[in-house]
Parts: C-alpha cells; structure tokens; sequence
C-alpha cells in the first residue's frame, strides 16, 4: 500500500491524541489505585457519618488501603451503614477499628482503620464492630458552650 | 386586525411546521450518512484524509488554546483557593474543570467554527456547483464517496482533540500553579490523582466529546447538503452552522452533564 504524507500526520495526530488520553488517564486520574472491583468487603455502623461520601478513601497510617463503597442508613439500628472495599493486599484483624476522620480542616473526610490484637483476619462481608463517628462541628461548640455555661454559674 | 392576527399565526405555524420538517430531514440524511458507513470504511484512505483535514490541522489552535485556557485556570484558581487556605487543590480544580466541562465543551466549540464551518462551505460549494450531483450521474454515491468519511473523520478527531486539548490545560495550570506561583509539586499531582476518577471524570469526558463530534459533524455536514445553491445560500449556511452547532453543543452539556454528575 502506497504511503502519503497525509498518513503521517494523521499518524501525528492520533499518536499525540492517544497519548493525551494516556496521560489524562494515568498522570491525572487514579487508574493506578485500587481499582473499583477488586478486594473484599466489609462494612461498620455509625452513629454518624458527617460528611463521608462514596469513594472517600479508606487509610490506614496514612496509607489508602481501600475506599467506601456505599453508604445506606439501617432502620433497625438508626446507624448508618458503611460498606468499604478494601485492598486484597492488606490483611487487617478481627478487632480492628474504624473512625471517620478529616484531612485537614476544610478537608475530605476518610475512614481511618486502627489494627487490633486478634489473630484473626477480616474477611469477604465481615462487620468492624469498633467504629468512631465523625466529629460534628456544632456538637463541639455546643458542648464548649454548655461547658462554659455550667462553668459561670458555678462561679456565681 | 383579524388580518394581522391571521398572518402572524399563519407566521408561526409555518415556523413550527418548518423546523419539524427540517429535523426530519436531519433523522432522514443522518441516517443515509450512517447507512453508507460500511461502504466507505472499505476506502479507508477517504476518512483518513478528512481526519487529516479536520483533526491534524486543527491541533494548532487546540493545543494553543488549551495551554492558555490552562494558564487562565490556574492563575484564577490560584487567587481564589488562596483565600480559603487551599492552594494545594489548585490541581484538582484545574484538572475537573478540563477534564469535566472545559477540555470537550471549548475543543467542540473551536472545532465546529473551525472545522464544521469548513466542511459546511465545502459540501454547500460542491451542492452549488452541482458536483454532487454529477457524481450521482456517474454512479458514484455522494454519500459513500463524500459525506460519510467526513462524518467518520469528525467523530473520531472529536474525542482525541478534546484529550489533547484537556492534557494542554493540565500542562498550562502546572506552568502557573507550581513553576510560577509555587504551589507544592506533590501536593499538585497527588490531590488531582486522589479526586479525578478514571471512569466518572475522564471517560465521561471522552463520552461528551464523541457527542459533541457527532452533533457537530452532521449539523456541518447536513447544513452544506441543505443549502440553497446560491454564494448568498452558501454563506447562510456557514453561519448557521457556527450558530447551530455552539447551541446544541452547550445544550446537549447540560443535558449529558446532568445525566453523568448526579448528586454525590
């Protein structure tokens, strides 16, 4: 087959488009993390959720070793159900617990795992029965309010 | 007054009467330029050649534009977060807003007044001049011959010009934001990373853009076959194309936007 000039640049154009996707794909999405099927399921009631969203990151030192996966709310418990995948390279046990912190100030707000003692490790639909709620803004200010409150008056 | 009543309703039943005959007519050729499909891609050199035309020579004021909408997004982007205390998602913001809206809203823009005007004065010249219609004399389908490697040419360079033009800002938010400004390299790529989602945000973006190729070449295309064959005729036709194809374009974003970004 005869070779054009317009071939080349036609080559040109779709070489820099295929690799503007690759880019976009690998430097600026998140293809390289955990992916969306893979590692197994667990989930925890809360009290509270705060601000956690799907797909907020599930850490553990730091590290993201899965994300949330759905959040519902259970009417027998009036807790809020929890379900995070987590990575099949990292083992946690039994025991472990979880807490809904925040990533500075303003910041999103993740699930924080703390391993415990037991030998045995979370499985596929297991329960983290350890949670910690979200730290609701108003209820601190409430509490320092009321703390303030009771401290006045006994002063009086 | 009964009379002018009459008229003007006369007026605007023939309007309404007229645009629906005109999207019929649309379904109508829209299905002719995808039903001879198959008979071009067996010339494969054909829509290489209208790739040529309407992808590589558009990559200048894609790659141009992008790098300074980047540029733009970032000293922007900048001066806000600062306030907030948050300079370090200025890679975030710059990346969702190309990668989401910008980088296929504002390439479809710039390729339908540059390349779909094109193609609008080019098929409204070959009308005028009857070589469509000589071709058919000859037995060459001008839908198979004509019309459809310039569909197929558009719809693929759509996507990969609005990918080129995404990646370009990307580069143009990181020159202001971290070579200029300062912000924090790691912090720059690693919370852009942590919130753009592969599936969500990038493929719903090259989504958007294939849509817009598509809307965008067959409103050039068809706007071209439509024409009345006069140089008058032809000049309407390009104008409207511009016109047409920047109201779908932004109507068929909201459309998709509310569609793929719902709620969470």
């Amino acid at each position: 087959m005869k070779r054009t000039t317009v071939d080349l640049w036609v080559g040109v154009f779709v070489t820099a488009g295929i690799v503007a996707l690759l880019v976009l794909a690998l430097k600026v999405g998140n293809a390289t993390s955990v992916s969306a099927s893979d590692g197994y399921l667990v989930f925890g009631n809360f009290q509270n959720i705060g601000g956690l969203k799907p797909r907020a990151p599930v850490k553990s030192a730091g590290v993201v070793v899965g994300r949330v996966e759905g959040i519902a709310f259970d009417d027998q418990k009036f807790a809020a159900k929890v379900t995070m995948r987590l990575s099949n390279a990292y083992k946690f046990p039994k025991d472990t617990s979880a807490s809904i912190l925040t990533s500075g100030l303003l910041g999103e707000q993740y699930i924080g795992l703390d391993a415990g003692g037991d030998t045995a490790n979370l499985k596929q639909g297991d329960e983290i029965k350890l949670t910690q709620s979200a730290v609701v803004l108003e209820k601190i200010i409430g509490q320092f309010l009321y703390g303030k409150a009771s401290e006045g008056g006994g002063a009086k | 007054m009964i009379g002018s009543l009459d008229s003007s309703l006369r007026h605007i039943g023939h309007k309404v009467v007229d645009g629906v005959w005109k999207l019929g007519a649309i379904a109508r050729f829209s299905w002719y330029v995808l039903a001879r499909s198959g008979e071009s891609a067996r010339r494969v050199q054909l829509t290489l050649n209208e790739i040529y035309f309407s992808g590589t020579l558009s990559l200048i004021i894609i790659i141009v534009s992008g790098l300074f909408v980047g540029l733009v997004l970032g000293l922007q982007g900048y001066e806000t977060l600062k306030r907030y205390g948050s300079a370090e998602a200025l890679g975030t913001l710059v990346a969702l807003a190309l990668v989401r809206e910008l980088g296929p809203v504002v390439s479809a823009l710039l390729f339908a007044s540059r390349a779909g005007s094109a193609i609008t004065a080019k098929i409204g010249i070959m009308k005028s001049t009857e070589q469509l219609s000589a071709m058919e004399m000859m037995a060459v389908d001008p839908f198979a011959r004509v019309l459809s490697p310039i569909f197929w040419g558009g719809v693929i360079s759509m996507p990969l010009l609005a990918a080129i033009f995404s990646a370009m800002g990307i580069f143009g938010g990181y020159l202001i934001g971290v070579v200029i400004i300062g912000v924090d390299s790691g912090a720059f790529w690693s919370q852009m990373q942590a919130n753009v989602d592969l599936r969500d945000d990038i493929w719903n973006g090259v989504i958007k853009s294939f849509v817009f190729g598509v809307a965008v070449t067959l409103i050039a295309l068809f706007e071209g076959y439509d024409t009345p064959p006069t140089a008058e005729g032809v000049s309407y036709a390009v104008t409207r194309t511009v016109v047409t194809s920047a109201l779908v374009i932004l109507a068929l974003d909201f459309v998709l936007t509310s569609f793929m970004f719902t709620g969470v």
